[in-house]
């Protein structure tokens, strides 16, 4: 599991595009905040809940295997039991980084992504930790771990 | 390979403050400013909505507040915290978003007499009642808990009585029943204590005092630990969709910062004691030397206690650093030291004059020692680099009857000295003078 600052500044610069599994279109749930803060942060968000057609102006799929292109991370906003088959879906369809969303832990799912080589944190949203690491959750006066004499880049 | 942990030192120089995004600047900018632009209609929106974090309106947040903010929490252990225009602005931050009309608190009877006021007189007009108990003993804080309490109330060390807390054991019996502890840490500031450490749920500061460190500038500071189960049932305020925050349910949207979310977008907001970034700024560059000034306050202190211990001109003095506080061990095992703080009484030399004239006679002769000081400061603020003196009964705690001086710790005849940063011969020199005069 990926869990230091310097990981997880690399995870989100290497990522560009996102598949949320899970994500919802009501705009008051947490999936819907942290997608719509990546999406306008320059991430392309792609939505996978079969509930859906079309989820923050992008497509929605039903499953990470009908995204007709590359993805870089799995953000999962589903429960715990429901992790490794979306793992195992994650490492299928080539992505680098399994990414479990705050009080999700997945010990199994964890285990596939990293034996695949990819990337994996858990029990961490990608909201807080984008705004933590590259400005914002500072301005709200937490806490941020962040000690550095280099500009925020 | 994982982040390092790093030392409290570091923390007060570096926390919340990395080099300026647009200048490059190595130390921190003031953001002299009110408002922040938005970059699009959407942008508003999203900042209005808390679905993006940035600044909207100094009243707030402020980029230079915000570094003061995050380093406290730092200091403290803390998950986030929010600054407020004074010590007594950051208490009453907090006890106004926790507490409504109905509420009960428990709190500690040795308090700063300004507290006291607030949570028996300015509080109750508001319907909210407080049981003031014995601040040593956890029995009469679980003994004093109604179904209505929504909150305990504590400072680590008293201010003026110098009573310890023991925050483990009172944060046990406000744990039983679903309460949060929150403390006052201002006296031994975080060099010498972190509640939360210890179990405290809310830490409040006067950051004027030895956080700013040099009796400029007005500051306070809420910080929340980031631990407390907001959802237990008692706390609807945190849980149900706000009334005064359209609809947002701070506990679910911002998790384990969302009582400092909802200090800042309910009560700062509204009430507006929010902090200039002026004062933030001023305050901050005492704290980067917080460690140093500490380590010194104490080192005076206790040599200043030392003396008046062994001088018979003295009739008692109290410094929980000396050995014989009846709380020293407590002190030792939860603090790493003793702060600048104490208090003592002129002896009198009525003796067989009758407890009336021992006690005004007392009172007459500190009255007069503090007159005699030729550079320690007659005021009542404290943490500064000075020596400052003051007799509390009659100016700190004098709002109070003599029944809530007793149980603040206030004797009559007290004097307070905060013991500052000058040379310790010449503190010394100062008091033995004073002495002189009050007892000739």
């Amino acid at each position: 599991m990926s869990d230091d600052i310097a990981s997880l500044r690399r995870i989100l610069k290497g990522s560009h595009t996102i598949a949320v599994v899970g994500l919802s279109a009501e705009w008051h749930r947490p999936s819907y905040f942290a997608a719509k803060y990546m999406q306008a942060r320059g991430y392309r968000i792609v939505p996978v809940n079969p509930r859906y057609a079309e989820v923050l102006g992008e497509r929605c799929y039903a499953a990470l295997e009908d995204i007709p292109y590359p993805v870089d991370m799995v953000d999962v906003f589903r429960r715990e039991a429901d992790l490794p088959p979306i793992a195992r879906a994650a490492v299928a369809i080539g992505a680098r980084c399994l990414w479990q969303q705050l009080g999700v832990r997945s010990a199994e799912a964890d285990a596939i992504a990293r034996a695949a080589g990819l990337d994996s944190v858990m029990d961490r949203c990608v909201k807080i930790e984008h705004a933590r690491l590259f400005g914002g959750l500072h301005w709200a006066g937490v806490n941020t771990g962040v000690i550095s004499a280099r500009r925020p880049v | 390979m994982p982040d390092r942990r790093f030392h409290p030192e570091t923390l007060a120089i570096h926390a919340g403050q990395i080099p300026d995004a647009a200048t490059g600047a190595r130390a921190l900018p003031i953001y002299q400013t009110t408002s922040f632009v938005f970059d699009s209609a959407d942008h508003a929106a999203s900042l209005f909505n808390l679905q993006t974090f940035g600044n909207v309106y100094a009243r707030l947040s402020n980029p230079t507040v915000a570094a003061l903010e995050e380093r406290v929490a730092a200091l403290e252990g803390g998950r986030a915290a929010v600054a407020a225009a004074s010590g007594m602005a950051a208490e009453a931050l907090a006890l106004m978003t926790l507490l409504q009309a109905g509420d009960h608190v428990v709190a500690a009877g040795a308090l700063y007499g300004g507290t006291v006021t607030m949570l028996a007189v300015n509080l109750r007009k508001f319907g909210v009642e407080t049981s003031f108990v014995d601040a040593t003993d956890p029995a009469a804080f679980a003994a004093a808990i109604r179904p209505n309490t929504r909150a305990v109330y504590a400072e680590t060390l008293g201010n003026p009585s110098l009573v310890v807390l023991d925050i483990a054991a009172v944060a046990e019996v406000a744990h039983a029943h679903g309460l949060p502890l929150v403390v006052d840490n201002t006296v031994p500031s975080p060099a010498l204590c972190n509640p939360i450490a210890h179990g405290a749920d809310i830490v409040v500061h006067s950051a004027t005092k030895y956080l700013a460190g040099h009796g400029t500038t007005l500051g306070g500071v809420v910080v929340e630990s980031g631990r407390f189960p907001w959802d237990n049932g008692k706390f609807p305020g945190m849980t149900e969709p706000s009334p005064g925050y359209h609809g947002v349910k701070f506990f679910e949207t911002f998790g384990d910062f969302g009582f400092t979310m909802r200090c800042r977008m309910e009560t700062l907001r509204v009430y507006g004691a929010a902090l200039s970034p002026m004062s933030a700024w001023q305050i901050l560059q005492g704290v980067e030397t917080l460690h140093l000034r500490m380590e010194r306050h104490g080192a005076n202190a206790l040599a200043v206690a030392r003396f008046l211990r062994d001088d018979p001109r003295v009739a008692w003095v109290s410094y929980p650093g000396l050995p014989e506080h009846p709380q020293h061990a407590l002190l030792q095992r939860q603090m790493r030291g003793a702060s600048g703080l104490l208090a003592f009484g002129v002896a009198t030399g009525a003796a067989g004059a009758g407890p009336d004239a021992a006690a005004a006679q007392a009172l007459a002769r500190g009255v007069k020692f503090i007159e005699a000081a030729q550079f320690m400061s007659h005021l009542v603020n404290i943490g500064d680099t000075r020596t400052l003196i003051s007799h509390p009964a009659s100016t700190t705690h004098r709002q109070l009857d003599p029944q809530q001086q007793l149980a603040a710790g206030v004797r009559p005849d007290m004097v307070r000295i905060s013991v500052g940063l000058e040379h310790i011969d010449d503190i010394l020199w100062d008091i033995d003078q004073a002495l002189a005069a009050a007892v000739g």
